[in-house]
Formats: structure tokens, sequence, C-alpha cells
């Protein structure tokens, strides 16, 4: 497999936006919904993901081009993808119960259920498959971080406005959520004659 | 070779991770020393930061009830957080009521050490210690009462409230297999801190009071804690109402003692029930102090005198008696001790004669 010599911006600005990790691919959804009440938190939580994602897609790649091919172990790579992200959550969470104590009771449970958010698991899988160089790979993490962030931020400012408005009783909840991410991910996906990325 | 190479590989990674989260968390969970000032410059701790409340009051000898071990699953561990705590969290909230949350009580399990903090703890809880104290005394007070003086290590001390209890841990004897533990109240005053005297009526088959009665001799060695409870004298009233009925009369003993002893100018009443006249014990005590002091006023009262006894004092039930000498409860006192019949039945006298609830303090022996 060679490396697709695709720029590593328009791999950026593409898991941004067309190719973003929950609305078009569906990955992370669990606290995309659980933790898109409140505006606040959605951006705090979206900060961690972006800060894990870029954290653990480097160490990742590092660790899967310099141990894990060389040693010829690619069919443990779950493992050590998955060992790494969990070292990692671990660490930012010390991090963030030092730094910034509020979002992290805010966020409670779902700060160390990053480390099985599939959005992050994804992104390494991903970047194997596809064969990313290093820059490719940081952007894309980086890309994907923040367009995950960007998703749960918007989509909270709208459940922040939709709590606050009259709605049909029977769309209360999840039903509205879920009808707002699939109008999101339509509105993601008008930007693909611009760029898109597999 | 691969299966090797696979668990080095993988053991190498994960030590690798290991150690870098132990250099994170050496690092990040370093909040140095932290000052807990307790109760408003009372006692200050110097911890280091970073364990839990609980934890760092215990290893300054701060034992805060505890049952499941910092685990947030008992509750008991509530301390009020004046300052430094952090927001609630919701391990927490099961376990708070709405007041509580108001006045900032905490978990003390939960609350992490991050900087100086505030707390209040009740007086009584850092007083709690552990003794292994040796009986210098038993002394037979009643056919089914017996009075322990039990001594402390040399340079040992207690400090308590008159009206306070202690728990005896009793060891495993013939057929007890497990250890067990009671409580009962201190009847000696608390100027006399270097040991504590306990009356212990026998109960038939009770596992500590047969312990107790039966296998603990002068010279033995029983492993105590305390002080607990909250049954002490409060001293906004001038007017105090006594009752006891039984060994009830051990934490009432204490607080008249603590009261004379003190000479604090109060006025007491103190009623005390038994069934016949040989269920009386320190009636020279009492007497002498009633012959001796205007104010303190002693009524033995029995409910069934033998034709023996030739009694001539007062019979009937206790709450027959209150009813008799106490006309208006305006401002005073109550400190009941004694079964719960008879102090749930005192507490219905006491409340027609104006007594306000608050002020009738007890403690049910069961």
């Amino acid at each position: 497999m060679s490396a697709p010599q695709i720029n590593p911006f328009i791999i950026f600005f593409a898991s941004i936006i067309t190719s973003n990790m929950v609305l078009s691919n569906f990955l992370g959804m669990c606290s995309f919904i659980s933790v898109s009440n409140e505006f606040k938190t959605a951006s705090g939580l979206g900060k961690a993901v972006t800060l894990v994602m870029v954290f653990t897609t480097v160490i990742n790649f590092v660790i899967y081009k310099f141990v894990v091919v060389p040693l010829g172990i690619e069919y443990l790579r779950y493992v050590v993808f998955i060992i790494v992200i969990a070292a990692s959550v671990q660490i930012i969470e010390l991090a963030m119960d030092r730094f910034l104590p509020d979002l992290y009771i805010k966020l409670g449970i779902f700060l160390p259920l990053i480390t099985v958010n599939c959005a992050i698991l994804g992104i390494s899988l991903f970047m194997v498959i596809r064969n990313y160089n290093f820059w490719q790979t940081l952007l894309f993490g980086l890309g994907s971080g923040l367009g995950w962030w960007l998703a749960i931020s918007a989509l909270a400012a709208i459940r922040e406005k939709t709590g606050k408005s009259k709605i049909p009783k029977g769309l209360e909840g999840p039903g509205l959520t879920f009808i707002i991410i699939g109008l999101m991910a339509l509105a993601f996906m008008g930007f693909s004659g611009i760029f898109v990325i597999q | 070779m691969e299966i090797l190479l696979t668990i080095i590989s993988i053991t190498g990674i994960s030590t690798v991770l290991a150690v870098l989260i132990i250099i994170a968390e050496k690092f990040l969970n370093n909040y140095g020393e932290c000052e807990i000032d307790i109760n408003e410059g009372d006692r200050s701790l110097k911890v280091e930061g970073g364990s839990s409340l609980l934890s760092s009051l215990a290893a300054n000898k701060i034992f805060i009830p505890s049952a499941c071990g910092g685990k947030a699953t008992c509750g008991l561990c509530k301390v009020k957080v004046m300052e430094g705590a952090g927001p609630l969290l919701p391990t927490e909230e099961p376990y708070l009521t709405p007041e509580e949350r108001k006045d900032g009580v905490r978990l003390s399990c939960q609350v992490k050490v991050k900087g100086n903090l505030r707390v209040y703890i009740p007086e009584e809880l850092f007083n709690i210690s552990e003794y292994i104290a040796t009986v210098t005394e038993i002394n037979d007070m009643t056919h089914d009462i017996k009075e322990y003086r039990l001594e402390f290590k040399e340079g040992e001390e207690i400090k308590f409230k008159a009206g306070q209890y202690m728990q005896i841990e009793t060891k495993p004897y013939e057929k007890v297999r497990e250890k067990a533990i009671r409580a009962y109240s201190i009847s000696s005053a608390p100027s006399d801190n270097k040991a504590v005297e306990l009356i212990i009526r026998r109960v038939p088959g009770g596992v500590c009071t047969t312990y107790m009665h039966d296998y603990v001799k002068v010279g033995d060695e029983v492993r105590i804690t305390g002080p607990y409870g909250d049954f002490y004298m409060r001293d906004d009233s001038d007017e105090y109402v006594l009752m006891a009925g039984g060994s009830g009369l051990a934490p009432i003993k204490s607080l008249v003692m603590d009261i004379m002893e003190k000479g604090l100018d109060k006025k007491m009443i103190f009623i005390f029930g038994a069934v016949s006249k040989k269920d009386l014990y320190y009636e020279d005590f009492f007497r002498k102090l009633d012959e001796e002091n205007e104010k303190f006023t002693y009524v033995p009262c029995l409910s069934r005198p033998e034709p023996d006894d030739k009694w001539e004092g007062e019979t009937g039930l206790v709450t027959e008696v209150l009813g008799k000498y106490v006309k208006s409860g305006e401002g005073m006192h109550a400190y009941l001790c004694g079964s719960p019949g008879m102090i749930n039945a005192c507490v219905d006298v006491l409340v027609t004669t104006d007594f306000s609830e608050e002020k009738i303090y007890y403690d049910k022996f069961s």
C-alpha cells in the first residue's frame, strides 16, 4: 500500500466538515447525545476529546510505525491502541481534576468514557487503513477532534434553544435530538463538493 | 518466539505507559501542603493534598465514622465543610438532604484535599479514641446491676461530657464466637479522666452483659471506645428535671456529679424509678446530696414495693410522680434516661406541663 498523496490540509478540513467523525461516520455518538444538553459542558467535552484524539493518534502513529510494524505484531494493534488511549485518558483526567475541577465534575462519567469513545479508536484505525504519513495523521487527528467539538457544540447550542421552546410532546428529548442531528449531518454534507476524503 | 515477542511488546508498551501515568500522578496530584482548619481555628492540621478528607483526617487521628471505607456507599462520614471542598459530587447527592446541602455537609470520603479547607467536626467525634482499660473494681449495686471501674493505661486520659457513653467490645466466649459491641453510659464524673465507671445491668441472655457479669474479673483488660452520644447537659437553663429508670441512672449520676463539682447554680429534681427497694442503688449518694443541697431533690419511686421494704416514699409509676413534682416546665430542661417505654410516657407528661419538646433530652436504653 502506498500512501495516498492527499494534502494534509485537505484531510484537516475534510475531517472537520465533510468527513466529520460523528456526522458522517456516526462514531462517538453516545457522549455526543448525552452530554449535549448544555453548551458549556459540551464544549468542554469537545476540547477533551480533541486533546485525547490528537494525543492518541500521534502516539499511536509513532508506536505503530516504530514498534508494532518493525516487530511484525500488527495483529496486536487493537490492544496497543486501546492501551494508549486508556493511558492518555487517565493522564488527561488527572490534569483536568487539577486544572479544570468544575469541568471535571460536570463531565463526570463521560470523561473516563472517552476511553471507549469509538471516534477515538476509529481515528487510529483509519490512519492505519488509509496508510497516512505523520503530517496527514496529525492533521487528521486534529481535524477530527475539532470536527467533533464543532458538532457537539453546535448540537448543544441548538438543544439549549429547543429546551426553551415549545415543541410537540412526542418529539421531546431524544426524538428531536435525532432529527436535529440528521439535519446537521445534511448541512455538513452540503460541503462535499468542495473536498472529500474516502 | 512469537508468543514471547507478543508478551514482551505488550508488556513493554504497558510498562512505559504505566510509568508515564505514575509520573503524571506525582506531578498532577501533588497539591502540596494543605491546611485543614477545624472548628474555626480550634485545631489546624497540615496535610499533604491529593487524598480524601476522610483519610487525611484519619492520618491525624481524627476518626470520622465510616462503614464502607470511602466508597460513598454508607453515607456515614458526613462532615461540614465551610470552604475549599469544591462543588458537590454526584456520588454524594443521594446521601445528603437539601438542608444538609445548604449547610455545606459533605461526605468526607469524596472530598479531595486540594487546598486549604475549613471544616466543622462535632467535638465528640475527635474525642473518640480506643482504650485498652483494666478493670480495677467491680461492685455489686443491686442483685442484677454491677458497677465497673475501668482504668486507662498510664498517661491516657479521656475528655467527655457528662451523659455520654462508651462502647465495650467483647471477646468471643463460650458459644459466642464473634466479638460484640455494646454501649454503656459513663457514671463517673468527667473530672475523673483517667478512668471511666460503667453501670451494667444483667440482661438474661445478653451477649455483652453476660460477658461483663460472668467473665470479666478485676485485673482483666477490656477494649473500649468513646466517648459517644449527644445526651449531655446544655447550659441554657437553671432548672433541670432528671429522670432515670434502672441502669439509666448512670449518665444522670455523671451529670449531677459534674454540676456539683463545677459548683453550677442549678435547681434539680431527680426522680429515680425502680421496682422495689432491692433495685435502688446509690441511695446514700443521692440522699446525702439531697440533705446537703437545698437545690437538689432526690425522689426515689418504687412501682411495686415489697411488704418487707417498709417503703414510705413515692410509689407508682414515674410518670405519676413526675406530674406531682413538676407543675410547670417553662424554661426548664429535662434529661431522661431509661427504657423507651418509660421515656415516651414521660415525654408525653412533660409536654402537658409546658415543657418545650426541644428541651427534653433523652437517652433510650434498649
